[in-house]
């Protein structure tokens, strides 16, 4: 119930400042709810910092590989985002987009003549997250094989509750018997999301709203789809073509509002865990932000004190906020997950019982 | 457009980040999920039935060594009540071997002196047959000194000096 709630309560935080400095600096406001977006979106090169020097805007970003496909002529272009800040004229026909740091089409300054295969910051993130996921578990793997039926030790023992806990509090009690087989998923799924949840709060290298992004919740949600359905046994398939004990005419109604609930499940998962990390991300830069805001409004150096004094403490209970969500949002994606093949698979005996 | 961004960009998925999720999400499922987390959920489980396996074989350990000590607390009662039970048999003998020794000591103490009796008997009768044998020679010598002379060592005083004897009785 809280999770359902949170996505919206959190999505309205960007409008908070808008609205309560609209008559008197909507300036500053609006560039920093620009800024708040442009850092939730994907983005080329993972941007650091801006240094103002003499007037002179400069750009301290890590660049990361381009590979676009030009849809008319269909050329593929693979660079380093680092080459279109050489010029004004950009690099092969793109240039960088200075607020969204994104790339665009040099001539038309829009990204519909091109696909965009770029490993953009959230790829760049999601690969990070990879290799540190694959280093831990082939390590952990090899402590178990090394020292079958011995206590853990290292960090074996660290992951072993968190896999235990899946295991017995997740996999089991809503798949029954045959939850070995959905086990690998389960545990895969909820360290990925863990772990880009994670790298997001982590500034400067990270902060990247990896899995707060729509793209990564619908690939995660389409998998979950996918395994949901295909595992679906007889009964799961005729309680939503024909559910037993309705009669005829009810079920004109009936079954579109199942078939829809096929697509709404998974379409949930997505839109909940996209609206809490992404909401998460919004509530701590609009918090960061009230520094400047009152810096900019007031005498710079005391407004921005007062801010400051205002901006940390809140900033610091949302980001320890932030970090229980990231473990109860990678928690929820896979419960429910578990809940929903459990019931797709669930014997006939036991879904009578259940209606 | 007063935001400065379109709301709606959040909401839209993005090909190229579709693309990559994808590959980076299934190509981490099948390489952890099957190479890593199968041989860890496996090692756990067998860990867990290892450990339950060690526990129930260590209760019924427990139970045998119960029993055992039960059987033995009534072993050694039971040897208890035999050792009794011998120990009250051999005082029983023991005082019947004394008993009837005593009563065998008792009959040949009393055959004992029965014969010694007789033999006692016979000895004071053979006493008495001596002295009366020396009685009736030293009748005979003294009778020879007092008559001063020598008898005729005939039967017939033999005889005669014998009845004397007798009637000296």
């Amino acid at each position: 119930m809280l999770a359902l709630l949170m996505p919206s309560a959190l999505l309205a935080n960007p409008e908070v400042p808008v609205n309560a400095e609209k008559s008197e600096t909507k300036d500053v406001s609006s560039e920093v709810v620009e800024h708040i977006m442009n850092h939730v979106a994907d983005a080329n090169e993972n941007h650091i910092a801006t240094i103002h020097e003499a007037g002179v805007e400069k750009h301290i970003s890590l660049p990361l590989p381009c590979i676009l496909y030009n849809k008319s002529t269909g050329k593929l272009s693979v660079f380093m985002s680092s080459k279109l800040h050489d010029s004004h004229e950009g690099y092969d026909g793109y240039k960088m987009d200075n607020h969204t740091n994104r790339v665009v089409d040099a001539e038309t300054g829009k990204r519909d003549t091109f696909y965009d295969f770029s490993i953009t910051k959230n790829v760049f993130n999601m690969l990070l997250g990879f290799f540190i996921l694959t280093i831990i578990f082939f390590t952990i793997k090899a402590a178990y094989v090394k020292r079958a039926g011995q206590a853990p030790t290292g960090i074996q023992s660290f992951f072993e509750p968190i896999i235990q806990f899946l295991i017995d509090e997740v996999a089991i009690p809503n798949l029954g018997a045959k939850y070995e087989k959905f086990l690998p998923y389960l545990i895969c799924v909820f360290f990925f999301i863990l772990i880009n949840n994670l790298l997001g709060l982590v500034p400067f290298i990270g902060g990247i709203n990896s899995s707060g992004n729509i793209s990564f919740t619908l690939v995660l949600a389409m998998c979950s789809l996918l395994l949901i359905n295909l595992n679906g046994n007889k009964h799961y398939w005729q309680h939503i073509f024909a559910m037993p004990g309705v009669p005829k005419w009810v079920l004109v109604i009936l079954t579109p509002i199942e078939l829809l609930g096929v697509v709404l499940k998974p379409a949930v998962l997505m839109l909940r865990l996209f609206g809490n990390i992404t909401g998460g991300h919004i509530a701590v830069l609009a918090i960061v932000s009230l520094i400047f805001i009152m810096g900019k409004m007031g005498t710079t150096i005391g407004g921005a004190t007062a801010g400051g004094a205002i901006a940390i403490p809140i900033l610091l209970f949302v980001n320890a906020m932030e970090l229980f969500v990231a473990f109860l949002q990678a928690y929820v994606f896979t419960l429910l997950t578990a809940i929903f093949i459990g019931a797709a698979i669930e014997d006939h005996h036991h879904a009578e019982e259940n209606h | 457009m007063l935001l400065g961004f379109d709301p709606m960009s959040l909401l839209t998925p993005d090909l190229g980040l579709v693309f990559w999720t994808t590959i980076v999400f299934l190509v981490f499922w099948l390489l952890v999920g099957k190479f890593a987390i199968k041989p860890i959920t496996k090692a756990i489980k067998d860990r867990e039935h290892s450990i339950a396996d060690a526990l129930s074989s260590a209760e019924k350990a427990k139970q045998e060594v119960q029993e055992l000590q039960q059987s033995n607390v009534s072993l050694l009662k039971e040897a208890r009540e035999e050792s009794a039970k011998i120990l009250k048999e051999a005082k029983e003998v023991k005082d019947s071997v004394i008993a009837e020794a005593h009563n065998r000591a008792k009959e040949e103490a009393a055959k004992i002196v029965a014969s010694a009796k007789v033999e006692i008997d016979a000895q004071k009768k053979a006493a008495l047959a001596e002295v009366k044998n020396e009685v009736s020679k030293l009748s005979l010598e003294i009778a020879q000194k007092v008559l001063g002379r020598e008898l005729d060592a005939s039967k017939d005083q033999q005889t005669y000096i014998n009845s004397l004897v007798d009637k000296l009785n």
